[in-house]
């Protein structure tokens, strides 16, 4: 965080506001006269003001077009950010998500009328536990934070459904994104960290000192968050298992392992998937994702619901009819409806475009990518894990003789026109860059990434300024934090100037 | 087809940077037994077969553009301008990820900051996040911020029944095991008695009161009464509101609400099957620290400009891990971008319009279908554009009957509400002309005689 060090002086406003754009009576967007009767309104229930802002359609759309500009892409360049996997989206999967027969459904309709989306979701059902070696899958949870509420409800009502009432401990290692303790958290588990070994894998010897009949389960995410796939999987699970527990994946790294190794066969309980990563789904410039769950035949019951199934068989003449049918010991649902299904459909897209064999060779050259930059880079930059990683690597930003810190290293890289890598995640490298390349680059990109990354250390031995006050050729330059959180200006148009008006 | 762009020459090279010879030597840490199954999928496509194989699931549904549609129960088929989606199709926006790097990202985030403004206008609070899943996700996210408050001392919630059922089936999941009472989700309770039979179960250990707005039969009632009955035991009053009915409807704030969440879905969203849609949430200045979600907030860079930045990011889950109030990570940014696209679109003009539209065919349909014999409203209370008709027959047969017509017909209440068996809500948008309005009326009356 860095103060603001011009004083005083008004901001300058690059864009202004859709509020400042505004000018009373301009309208964007009309709409036809009613054709019936008017009704009178119910007076006592109405709103004073509606100060939005008015606009016309061109102004709408040169604003938000001027914004798209200051936005660096996937579609704009590189963007490594690891454990997002930032991958190409292709224009197809855009186009099938706004087919009118799909976009164009309710989520209520009888079921009958809507039997295209009901055997695209379960063939997608099909699909992932293909793919991941489950027996059943919920395509319900919104993103992949959600799959794990998801998931560690279903590992408490596993154990509760036995009887087993003493479990209240979760294991989740110290390499772990945010969200994994956020939600074993969220429905009030005791989290318990393991750490990680000198060589990235979980600690074997501290996990087993955890393990006793009060472990509800190991969430581990393997490849875990250094890129690295943990060499003691098996011994990992089976001590899990040995003391009752389940072993829970996080899926966001799943793009190292299609058609490499399905989760279910190495003995994992239940994953979520995070389709906007590994299936290629955009991120929309925050979301929105899909995060479908897979489960062992002993958990599929607990499933939120409802699930899809055929519910009549159909013959030779007639079809399968599909519909929603609900777990017998379901953990409720976890969001209106059926997930997230526009973002479904493109990943079932690029799926059914690539089929097995493509579907293996995203997670080789994932992988290859990511080992192309790691070899290119380890004299540069220390790597504390370093061996064959999967698809992504995590370095320490860091250049000796220099004062400079990811940070630094991570704005100056926009100045080569590169979004930066994940820095400070994982926790528990310093100075963390975590780099995913992603299948979908190609050699001249990576090439040019990591000479950037070379010449920025020289440029942090001899000019670390440049560092310090990078970007300098992004249209805005670094942030004063501190006068956000401070001000706390969370919107332009002010409560109190609307009540006094 | 993939899309990866290495020529084996490229990779060839690649490998040998690396220092392995091919593939599969990159794959040793693999347990051998496992390694590289089979996948039984089919075979892989072409952009030209993958097109033609979609279109074929995407024309064996009905739609309410193929049909008319008089469905509502939580997702709305509204007119949806065509420029949002020329906005939202801008690789710039929907192939951005999340602004962590504000220095090249003021495009999303100045967005965020604009829809975090217009929500708050909407409902009349003072702050909202950056969004969550949907409109039943926000209600549970409600439920977790007031929990938080109370740091777990409190451990009552009311909700209304006439909370849509899916919201309040999302809240059990969201809540079990966190030892809380779950007072009025009882489906069999008295569904005419307005807010004050939710007052008489407000106690002194109650955390959180949540209603609807129009509540899930599309009634309107002032709560204003309600939430002073609330905060006078000291708890948290949460509102989930339609954001269509905020166009000419008194907000929440202007009663006393807390919280007021909702389903952005009607604001510029495609049904689509359920979603993905947009969750709102706003609340009041004070509650800022125990709330979730992303938040933008206005500073200045470097050089002296305006600019935009994630900010107290310290309560959430990257930084606070199990203490964070709620884990949500990615969110629904696309999504609340085009519901700010819409309302900037609509202005206030278009926006009043699209609601008393709504208002005004909806009464229209609702007075037609109360001259049919056998039918008759189930509510005499004010309603906004859904309402409930207590029918002569089992709504399945009617709608099947409607469906023959090309009509989508209403919700079956009778799924949810055993009380309500032969109800159906019907839901009228600025979509449905008098005609088909009229049609509807036709058949429904048809139905009632054979
Ligand atoms: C390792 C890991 N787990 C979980 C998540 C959460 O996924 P989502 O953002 O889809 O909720 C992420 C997202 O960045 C992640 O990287």
């Amino acid at each position: 965080m860095i103060e603001n060090t011009v004083p005083m002086e008004k901001p300058k406003v690059v864009e202004p506001t859709l509020f400042e754009l505004s000018s009373p009576g301009r309208s964007g967007v009309t709409f036809p006269q009613p054709d019936v009767p008017v009704a009178s309104l119910p007076k006592s229930l109405l709103r004073k003001e509606l100060p939005l802002p008015e606009l016309a359609e061109v102004d709408v759309i040169r604003h938000y077009m001027h914004l798209s500009k200051f936005n660096y892409s996937v579609d704009g360049g590189f963007y490594p950010l690891g454990s997002c996997t930032m991958k190409y989206n292709p224009k197809i999967n855009e186009d099938i998500a706004r087919l009118p027969g799909f976009a164009f459904t309710h989520p209520l309709q009888p079921i009958e009328s809507v039997q295209g989306n009901m055997a695209l979701l379960y063939t997608m059902q099909e699909w992932l536990k293909e793919i991941s070696g489950f027996k059943a899958v919920t395509l319900q949870p919104s993103a992949g934070a959600q799959g794990e509420l998801t998931g560690v409800l279903i590992m408490r009502a596993y154990h509760q459904s036995r009887g087993d009432t003493k479990r209240i401990k979760m294991l989740i290692p110290d390499s772990a994104h945010g969200t994994n303790p956020a939600s074993s958290g969220m429905i009030g588990l005791q989290i318990v960290q393991i750490p990680s070994d000198k060589h990235g894998n979980v600690d074997l010897a501290a996990l087993k000192a955890e393990c006793d009949d009060t472990v509800v389960g190991l969430m581990l995410t393997n490849p875990n968050t250094l890129g690295l796939f943990d060499e003691h999987l098996e011994e990992v699970v089976k001590t899990i298992h040995a003391c009752g527990g389940l072993v829970y994946g996080d899926g966001a790294n799943l793009n190292a392992l299609l058609g490499v190794l399905r989760p279910g066969d190495a003995g994992i309980d239940l994953m979520h998937f995070n389709l906007h990563k590994t299936f290629s789904t955009p991120h929309g410039g925050g979301g929105p994702g899909s995060g479908p769950v897979g489960v062992t035949a002993s958990l599929a019951d607990f499933l939120p619901a409802p699930i899809v199934d055929i519910v009549d068989e159909g013959d030779d003449d007639i079809p399968p009819l599909y519909g929603f049918i609900n777990p017998p010991k379901t953990i409720g649902r976890v969001k209106s409806f059926h997930g997230h299904f526009g973002v479904i459909l493109r990943a079932f897209t690029y799926i059914a475009m690539h089929g097995p064999e493509g579907l293996r060779q995203i997670s080789e050259y994932a992988v290859l990518n990511a080992n192309y930059l790691l070899a290119r880079l380890r004299s540069t930059y220390n790597v504390p894990y370093d061996r064959i990683c999967m698809h992504e690597f995590v370095a320490e930003g860091m250049v000796e003789g220099s004062d400079v810190r990811a940070l630094d290293i991570a704005k100056r890289l926009m100045d080569y026109d590169f979004h930066p890598p994940t820095n400070y995640f994982p926790m528990i490298v310093h100075e963390a860059l975590m780099i995913e390349p992603t299948e979908t680059e190609n050699k001249d990109t990576l090439d040019a990434f990591a000479e950037a990354l070379i010449k920025i250390a020289a440029e942090a031995k001899t000019n670390p300024e440049l560092l310090h006050e990078a970007p300098h050729k992004t249209p805005f330059g670094r942030m004063d934090e501190v006068k956000a959180a401070r001000e706390l200006v969370l919107c332009c148009w002010l409560p109190e100037d609307y009540a006094s008006s | 087809m993939t899309y990866i762009p290495h020529s084996p020459k490229e990779r060839d090279a690649m490998l040998a940077t690396i220092g392995v010879k091919n593939l599969e030597d990159l794959f040793k840490d693999i347990p051998a037994k496992h390694r590289f199954p089979d996948l039984d999928l089919p075979p892989a496509l072409t952009e030209m077969e993958a097109a033609a194989e979609l279109a074929g699931y995407a024309d064996a549904n009905e739609t309410t553009q193929s049909f008319v549609s008089f469905l509502g129960a939580g997702a709305y088929n509204h007119y949806i301008p065509a420029a949002i989606d020329h906005i939202l199709r801008r690789g710039e926006f929907y192939t951005a990820y999340t602004p962590y790097q504000p220095e090249i990202s003021q495009g999303t985030l100045q967005a965020i900051f604009e829809y975090q403004s217009m929500m708050t206008l909407l409902t009349g609070m003072e702050v909202s996040n950056a969004s969550h899943y949907d409109g039943a996700t926000a209600v549970a996210e409600a439920a977790n911020m007031a929990y938080a408050q109370f740091r777990g001392k409190r451990t009552r919630m009311v909700i209304s029944p006439t909370v849509n059922p899916q919201y309040r089936e999302t809240l059990r999941t969201y809540t079990q095991g966190m030892g809380l009472t779950l007072a009025g989700d009882d489906t069999r309770a008295n569904l005419d008695g307005g807010p004050e039979t939710i007052e008489k179960l407000i106690d002194e250990n109650t955390a959180l009161v949540i209603v609807q707005y129009p509540d899930y039969f599309g009634r309107i009632y002032d709560y204003t009464r309600l939430a002073d009955a609330v905060h006078a035991a000291g708890a948290l009053f949460c509102v989930t509101a339609n954001p269509t009915a905020l166009a000419i409807l008194k907000t929440p704030g202007e009663m006393g609400a807390d919280i007021v969440v909702g389903e952005g879905q009607p604001l510029g969203i495609p049904l689509s099957f359920g979603g993905p849609y947009l969750g709102f949430f706003t609340t009041q200045k004070k509650y800022i620290h125990k709330m979730a979600g992303r938040l933008v907030g206005e500073t200045v860079d470097n050089r002296g400009q305006r600019a935009f930045v994630l900010t107290l990011t310290a309560r959430e889950q990257h930084i606070k891990r199990e203490r964070a109030t709620s884990n949500i990570c990615s969110n629904q940014g696309l999504l609340a971008l085009a519901s700010a696209v819409y309302l900037s679109l609509l202005g206030q003009t278009g926006f009043r319009q699209v609601a008393e539209l709504c208002y005004h065919k909806a009464h229209y349909a609702a007075e037609q279908i109360s001259k049919l014999k056998g039918y008759h409203l189930c509510f005499d209370t004010p309603f906004f554009h859904e309402f409930s008709v207590c029918c002569p027959k089992p709504v399945a047969e009617i709608n099947a009957h409607l469906l023959e017509h090309g009509i989508l017909g209403g919700y079956d209440l009778g799924q949810d509400y055993p009380a309500l068996k032969d109800h159906m809500l019907i839901a009228v948008t600025e979509m449905n002309t008098r005609e088909e309005i009229d049609l509807l009326v036709e058949i429904l009356e048809e139905v009632s005689h054979d």
